[in-house]
């Protein structure tokens, strides 16, 4: 009701008692393409579907490496999500020139939730604009967490965002019961099924638009993208679909989402991914 | 450490940079000689875990000024260092190990952190010292020191792994190993515990071993006494020192009592 008096500086507070320069700053971690993920007690994966501006160009990379025991799958400005990564790489080199240790993901991630809250309560900044799954393996285990530009951290064994992520986190809903003693290759299935949900319309996961990356025990973080990435989609082929107009399962899958990304799509396509 | 908020974030005590001043500007000063300085500091490995002995001493010059300095130091309730040299730049070093294990159970205790362990290994804090003495050494204003660090390292699934003893000297050398000593020490003491080291030694074995070895330090090294304290760190109770003791010493032994061209022999030539 009051939302444009109170919205345009990140430092205003609305009648309602929200911050409404943040709230629009997670709005565009949900126009971002999908991306999830889940971890079991030995391995944690990511999954995203990869957009591509138009046919001839290729599909912006959503998965990205920060260390030997560390990656991030990101939804939003794909720019300020660059930014993010860069600084966690580099505090991850600190620490293991420091300290002769991999840095412990835990810590990492409050310095940088703290990082976010901080662009919250500065006049001069703006929140970032997007959304991080952080799959990670330390000594405590694997780990999955999530953060997003009000500053909120969270920790997963299974979470999904990004457009049309609600079908995703049905999916994994119904099924993290059995993550836990899953099988690496089982996460990586889990994290396909789950991700056909997301696709729009009549779109096929296909090795150049789906990409999986996996972290865990005796593994470093791997990216699985296009050959390497085939023989899990002809495993999902063989059970029975990989998309493509396949959406009568979803019970909870957000129409108005749909229409409105079509909509908006081609405004902010060259910035978010 | 400072604390900058405007940092943005990044973690300020990784940046081992902070918080000294630059060497050759006018008006300020570096380290070029050692003032109050401590003699040696030897370690073993033991069957139960690590082992540091060394004396208390703290020396100014030829004068023994301080006769009951600490030179064995826990860090945080794993970890433990040993320093020689000088004594000031060891304090130093002493409070800033100590002000990051205290931050360590300060942000373990956060909201969204449960880590076990979350204080550092010895083996990181070796690690760090040697990034901080490194450091110092570049800017040719060093923590004119030899540190021992012992402690156990950590498993990669956090669980208290090997026992772990290594050193680091005032140039930013670090090496680890199964006995370390430092000063007069690796001279004196060094070879009496290589040849009496077994991995299965025991804490009164290991303990007899390194009393011998601070005995033959008392009688060699002027800058040494005999009183002495043993510290230990093991899996289940961590660190322990011991309260100052001294030790029993002969000066009967005819090397001592007739001069070197009367004795038999070769006189020690």
């Amino acid at each position: 009701m009051f939302r444009n008096q109170y919205d345009t500086d990140v430092t205003v507070w609305s009648p309602e008692g929200r911050l409404l320069q943040v709230e629009y700053a997670m709005e565009s971690v949900k126009q971002g393409s999908a991306c999830l993920g889940l971890r079991s007690s030995t391995h944690s994966v990511l999954g995203a579907l990869k957009r591509s501006v138009s046919e001839h160009a290729s599909h912006q990379k959503k998965l990205l490496e920060i260390d030997d025991h560390m990656g991030i799958g990101i939804a939003g400005l794909t720019a300020d999500a660059r930014t993010i990564a860069k600084w966690m790489r580099n505090e991850c080199l600190n620490h293991k020139y420091v300290y002769g240790t991999p840095m412990p993901s835990g810590r990492l991630l409050t310095d940088l939730a703290d990082k976010h809250q901080r662009t919250t309560q500065t006049y001069v900044r703006r929140p970032y604009g997007v959304g991080l799954l952080v799959a990670s393996y330390d000594k405590n285990g694997p780990h999955l967490y999530q953060t997003c530009p009000s500053g909120n951290l969270y920790e997963y064994y299974a979470s999904a965002i990004g457009a049309r992520s609600q079908s995703g986190r049905t999916y994994l809903e119904k099924h993290y019961e059995t993550l836990n003693d899953a099988s690496r290759d089982d996460l990586i299935m889990h994290a396909l099924r789950a991700l056909t949900g997301c696709v729009s319309g009549d779109v096929e996961l296909t090795k150049d638009n789906g990409s999986i990356a996996v972290v865990g025990k005796d593994e470093k973080f791997t990216l699985i993208e296009g050959d390497e990435l085939q023989p899990y989609l002809d495993r999902l082929e063989l059970e029975g679909g990989t998309g493509g107009g396949d959406d009568d399962d979803d019970d909870d899958d957000d129409e108005e989402g749909g229409e409105e990304e079509t909509k908006e799509e081609g405004g902010v396509e060259a910035m978010e991914t | 450490m400072s604390f900058s908020l405007a940092r943005g974030g990044s973690t300020t005590r990784a940046n081992v940079y902070a918080g000294t001043s630059a060497p050759s500007a006018p008006g300020t000063q570096r380290t070029t000689r050692p003032i109050v300085t401590g003699t040696s500091v030897i370690g073993i490995k033991y069957a139960g875990g690590v082992m540091l002995a060394a004396d208390t001493l703290a020396s100014y010059g030829g004068m023994a000024k301080y006769k009951n300095a600490q030179r064995l130091v826990s860090v945080n309730p794993k970890t433990l260092i040993g320093g020689g040299g000088e004594y000031s730049d060891f304090q130093s070093l002493t409070d800033l190990l100590r002000a990051n294990a205290l931050q360590d159970s300060c942000t373990a205790d956060s909201l969204y952190a449960e880590e076990d362990g979350a204080e550092e290994c010895a083996r990181e804090v070796w690690n760090y010292i040697r990034a901080v003495m490194y450091n110092r050494r570049n800017k040719m204003n060093p923590l004119w020191n030899d540190i021992v660090v012992a402690g156990f390292a950590q498993d990669k699934d956090g669980s208290t792994g090997e026992p772990f003893l290594g050193l680091v000297d005032k140039i930013g050398t670090a090496y680890g190993d199964d006995m370390i000593a430092t000063g007069f020490g690796s001279y004196l003491a060094l070879p009496i515990l290589r040849e009496k080291y077994r991995a299965d030694l025991e804490e009164g074995e290991a303990r007899a071993l390194l009393e011998d070895c601070m005995r033959v330090l008392f009688y060699r090294d002027c800058r040494a006494s005999n009183r002495i304290q043993i510290a230990k760190v093991t899996k289940e109770d961590g660190v322990l020192i011991s309260e100052p003791y001294e030790l029993d010493t002969s000066w009967d032994s005819a090397s001592f009592v007739v001069p070197k061209g009367e004795l038999e022999g070769d006189g020690g030539w």
